[in-house]
């Protein structure tokens, strides 16, 4: 199956075609907000991190943030840094060359003698930029090109009965037709390794899946916390929902059926077709924030309650089996599954349906969040800020 | 009008999509295919049905997947919750 896309010249094909300005901390987000304000086709992420962090958050931070530039979306980027930071430009900068050779230019607030010259340098970086990406012409390109990024929150129960079976049967057909779907969240994971590991493709693949959800399981252990402890909650046991598994199957069921081929650490490039799993937490945004650092073009995102959620570098497309969000939160919601529940139709039919809608959004049509702006950032941590 | 939700073929409990009374009539469709079967208790919306009967040890399958054993016997048409599934035999 082929559809159009813009080729980068590290190879990859992006389905939009973005200037990104990345600010490499706190204190230089203000200043690429400005900056991409004043050029037209230009998006900046917001970043709350960058500094004050542990060895394990510099590495987080630097391999998400460049993970982003590296994104095909994005056609080229202006990382913009104050100057003390712990993400230094130049270590940013590094690490994006290290991952691709696209178009690259950074300003330091400092060396420019402040916040007004450096906007003045970025916007002159990033307008070049955007003049030039509207040279590119979309080319032909594969399906096996297209990496989806499946994630879900605000779940209620009909998530698990028509959201993500719905997005399951999404997520085998790209694997079927020769793509890469990527399965997060792993403490949604927890409780289902008798399930996932005999799905992996070899033993180290099911090794390296098993690892995750110990590290996970410790990590909260460290601080004194248990994912199983009360898990399923009050709530979600009178909402119907009784064992561990069953929750978590719920979750899982996003990923479909089919094998699993890699695991990748939070933020990482995803290389491998087929089912992969990356090790994400389970807030929505950091979840989805790392799947677009590893390279994901296109986000599916299941709801119950409903989400605003969207993506500067991605288009995310909203999925509820609930009717009542489907209505009263139209604006946010891109595909009903609902008729799964009341009958009308089967998991298949509308995994087919929302396989078009994909598709359409593959090919330019914006998704709800994405035509309302939606820029949602946030980053997964191991320590509070030090 | 369907009141229930059958996910995969290998599953033995189903979710109400309604509240349903002991006695009322509950009816899915899986595979092209209607089914009707009589609530044996009061079952709160969104939780399970039983839609055959099972024997106390038996795993239980919801997503064509375990998510526990019967504590008890089951029968066709009865409320599954924490009272007769878990995800360990006790």
């Amino acid at each position: 199956m082929k559809f159009k896309g813009y080729r980068r010249p590290d190879g990859k094909i992006g389905i939009r075609n973005h200037v990104l300005i990345l600010p490499c901390s706190f204190c230089a987000s203000e200043t690429a907000r400005f900056t991409a304000s004043l050029v037209n086709g230009a998006v900046y992420i917001p970043n709350q991190g960058g500094c004050a962090l542990v060895k394990k958050d510099l590495e987080i931070t630097l391999e998400v943030l460049s993970g982003l530039a590296a994104n095909p979306n994005v056609y080229g980027t202006v990382v913009i840094g104050n100057n003390c930071e712990a993400v230094q430009a130049s270590l940013l900068v590094e690490r994006i060359k290290a991952k691709t050779n696209k178009p690259l230019e950074s300003v330091v607030i400092r060396d420019a003698g402040g916040t007004i010259k450096a906007v003045e340098k970025a916007v002159s970086y990033a307008q070049k930029m955007v003049q030039d990406a509207g040279m590119i012409e979309k080319e032909e390109a594969h399906i096996t090109e297209l990496i989806l990024a499946t994630e879900c929150g605000g779940s209620d129960p009909t998530s698990g009965l028509a959201a993500n079976p719905v997005v399951g049967h999404l997520s085998d057909k790209f694997v079927s037709l020769g793509a890469t779907s990527i399965l997060s969240e792993t403490s949604e994971l927890v409780g289902t390794e008798d399930i996932l590991a005999p799905r992996c493709i070899n033993e180290e693949v099911a090794n390296k899946l098993l690892k995750i959800i110990k590290d996970n399981e410790e990590h909260f252990e460290r601080a004194g916390e248990s994912l199983r402890f009360g898990n399923p909650t009050t709530g979600n046991k009178e909402g119907g929902l009784t064992t561990l598994e069953e929750k978590s199957l719920g979750c899982i069921h996003k990923g479909g059926e089919s094998p699993i081929t890699a695991v990748y650490g939070y933020g990482e490039m995803v290389k491998e077709k087929g089912l992969v799993v990356m090790d994400t937490p389970g807030q929505d945004v950091a979840s989805i924030v790392a799947m677009v650092a590893g390279g994901a073009q296109v986000a599916v995102f299941t709801t119950g309650r409903g989400t605003p959620t969207g993506n500067g570098i991605v288009p995310v497309i909203k999925i509820t089996g609930n009717s009542e969000t489907a209505h009263l939160m139209a604006d946010n919601i891109d595909f009903d599954a609902s008729p799964v529940i009341s009958g009308e139709k089967t998991i298949e039919e509308l995994g087919e349906e929302l396989f078009d809608v994909v598709m359409d959004v593959v090919k330019g049509k914006k998704s709800k969040a994405e035509a309302l702006g939606f820029n949602d950032m946030s980053l997964a941590r191991e320590c509070n800020f030090c | 009008m369907y009141t229930c939700v059958k996910l995969k073929e290998k599953d033995t409990v189903a979710t109400v999509t309604k509240a349903v009374k002991a006695g009322e009539e509950v009816r899915y469709r899986f595979n092209g295919v209607d089914y009707t079967i009589t609530a044996k208790n009061d079952i709160p919306l969104y939780h399970k049905i039983a839609l055959m009967d099972m024997e106390k040890g038996s795993v239980i399958y919801k997503y064509g997947c375990k998510i526990g054993y019967a504590l008890k016997d089951i029968k066709l048409g009865e409320h599954v919750h924490t009272s007769n599934l878990d995800s360990k035999m006790e």
